[in-house]
């Protein structure tokens, strides 16, 4: 079973995959929370336009995106510049940078899943809170956000899983420096390209399966879960 | 006291409606599609209005002249909807203390315990709500309304989507709720005898507008405008006592006995009896060797023409009260009734419904 340890280099990647793949999902929770909310139940000026351009990065080729990233992003970006001279925060060629593309590319998923759990939500429930003294807020709060919450870990594991596996987006805007940017799929991709690489590729193959598997039944007992509180579950 | 006018038009349906409401319960009373539910939406703020005047005690809740609107969670009004709506993530417990967070600590004048035992849902608490019956849902929807201590508790047919055993098992509550804790209820409904043994005044609404405002009374033995709604007369007994041996109770009437369906217990005085105008048969002479248990006499009053091919015959009875019957015209002229004429009025025990009768139900309270 030697040909399947890790090495050092491989571990290193798995370990960066995890970081880029959580940090992208949690910091763009709540703002797709907030959008998948909006597209649901708001009535605004230039709502098509939000929807359209929230799920363009799931028709857009992956490098376009990772290239708009750049141009955007990058430290001679607009927002990029902007960024990096108030707050230090940089994006291109560091992994902060890969958890961006990640983030941008399992937005839309994370989106749709979280507003059509949004929208079966009886109306009348939420009237019947607001009757009872709760404000939009307190009634987002205590009504909407735990009747949505199987379709909110859905949203989160199909981002989570978009995230360990984009590779577009992200070589295009970060490129492929290990210990950095390089993620299970980018390193996969370069083990490829080089003689004796097959092991390693094939390593980093099955460890992703198996992390795509645990994310998925994680989900489905969560989601059980919180149904079983709901009294939804029989 | 509450003051509503309001005007709403949209495609097919125009509401233009005038009223007030005060201490007790006050029914809206009409056929479906005559804008009931919309006014209680408009009351609570649920439903926008094209011009408006709400009033609430010294409160204006809406005033569209002045551009004035509460939105619905500062208005402090309780709803009770048709479909119970609890929260379906809380339990039974948490779904009653809800409202009483966003209450402000000072006007919270109604007390949990006191709302939980009269309306008997303490076994019920830790239940999540997916394991209620729908009658106990009701009953923990109105709890979860009057605990925000509201100054109007609006009722949606709290009983539409019950069978007749709930039905029975939740008017004792609604009763209650009107003489122990003093907030005045609108109350709407398209069930005469729930409106005749609940209500202390009737708005009666037809097409999106007012048609009439009274004691239950005179305003239920009303045709409505055009004829279409069925007039219910409403006669008031001097006693009641089970008949047990029958499960059957006897109504003592100065015109004769009125017996009712089921054994019930009354401890108030002056028992309101319900009967539609559909269900009475008149007869002329003796009183005949018949099955049903219900014989009344009286003298015909008015006749009225109603809805073809039917008249509306007004019958004055002993004692005073007025019992209408629908009949055909064919039958009126066969029999050549006219006004002064002395007849039997003949009421099938079976189409009766202790629903109509005011009172506190012994036996029907009890969960079937």
């Amino acid at each position: 079973m030697d040909w399947f340890q890790l090495q050092p280099e491989e571990w290193q990647a798995v370990r960066l995959s995890l970081k880029v793949a959580s940090v992208a999902t949690l910091a763009s929770l709540p703002l797709g929370i907030l959008t998948a909310w909006l597209l649901a139940r708001g009535r605004f000026f230039g709502k098509t336009l939000l929807d359209g351009l929230v799920y363009l990065p799931l028709v857009l080729p992956p490098v376009v995106t990772g290239y708009v990233l750049l141009i955007l992003f990058g430290r001679r970006g607009v927002i990029g510049a902007f960024l990096e001279s108030h707050f230090g925060l940089v994006f291109s060629f560091r992994w902060t940078g890969a958890a961006l593309a990640c983030a941008v590319m399992g937005f839309p998923l994370m989106v749709r899943a979280i507003r059509l759990s949004i929208e079966s939500i009886d109306a009348r429930s939420e009237e019947a809170a607001a009757t009872l003294g709760a404000s939009p807020f307190w009634v987002f709060l205590t009504v909407t956000i735990p009747l949505a919450l199987p379709g909110i870990i859905a949203g989160a594991v199909l981002c989570f899983a978009k995230a360990l596996g984009e590779f577009g987006a992200t070589i295009t805007f970060v490129s492929n420096i290990p210990g950095e940017t390089q993620t299970i799929p980018a390193a996969i991709y370069a083990l490829t390209q080089v003689p004796g690489g097959d092991a390693g590729a094939l390593r980093l193959s099955l460890v992703s399966i198996v992390i795509a598997l645990g994310a998925l039944i994680a989900s489905e007992v969560l989601a059980r879960r919180t149904m079983g509180r709901g009294g939804l579950a029989a | 006291m509450m003051r509503f006018a309001a005007r709403l038009t949209r495609p097919g349906f125009i509401l233009d409606a005038d009223f007030e409401a005060g201490e007790g319960i006050t029914a809206l009373f009409g056929p479906s599609g005559s804008g009931k539910s919309t006014i209680l939406r408009i009351i609570a703020g649920l439903q926008q209005v094209d011009s408006g005047k709400i009033q609430l005690g010294e409160h204006a809740v809406l005033d569209t002249t002045r551009g004035l609107c509460t939105p619905p969670h500062r208005r402090r009004v309780g709803f009770v909807f048709q479909e119970a709506q609890l929260l379906p993530h809380l339990r039974v417990s948490a779904n009653l203390t809800y409202g009483r967070w966003f209450t402000p600590r000072d006007e919270r004048r109604i007390a949990f315990d006191a709302v939980v035992e009269v309306l008997g849902i303490g076994h019920l608490l830790a239940r999540p709500v997916s394991a209620l019956s729908g009658g106990e849902k009701q009953r923990v929807a109105i709890g979860r309304a009057l605990l925000t201590s509201p100054h109007l508790l609006l009722m949606d047919e709290p009983l539409a989507s019950l069978d007749h055993a709930r039905k029975q098992e939740i008017l004792p509550f609604i009763e209650r709720l009107r003489d122990e804790f003093a907030i005045p209820i609108l109350y709407v409904s398209h069930a005469a005898e729930e409106v005749a043994r609940l209500a202390s005044r009737v708005v009666r609404l037809e097409a999106g507008r007012v048609t009439g405002i009274g004691a239950p009374g005179e305003l239920l033995a009303g045709q409505g405008s055009e004829g279409r709604i069925e007039p219910v007369s409403v006669l008031v007994g001097q006693s009641a006592a089970p008949i047990p041996s029958y499960a059957a109770t006897r109504v003592e009437h100065p015109a004769g006995a009125i017996i009712l369906p089921g054994a019930v217990t009354v401890s108030t005085s002056g028992i309101r009896v319900a009967i539609r105008a559909s269900q009475v048969t008149l007869v002329l002479g003796e009183v005949p060797r018949t099955s049903v248990r219900t014989v009344l006499e009286g003298e015909i009053e008015t006749i009225e023409p109603a809805h073809q091919p039917f008249v509306l015959v007004g019958v004055r009875l002993k004692g005073g009260d007025r019992l209408f019957a629908s009949i055909t015209q064919m039958a009126l002229d066969d029999l050549a009734l006219t006004t002064g004429m002395a007849v039997l009025a003949l009421v099938k025990t079976a189409s009766l419904d202790e629903t109509g009768i005011q009172g506190h139900h012994a036996g029907a309270a009890g969960r079937a």
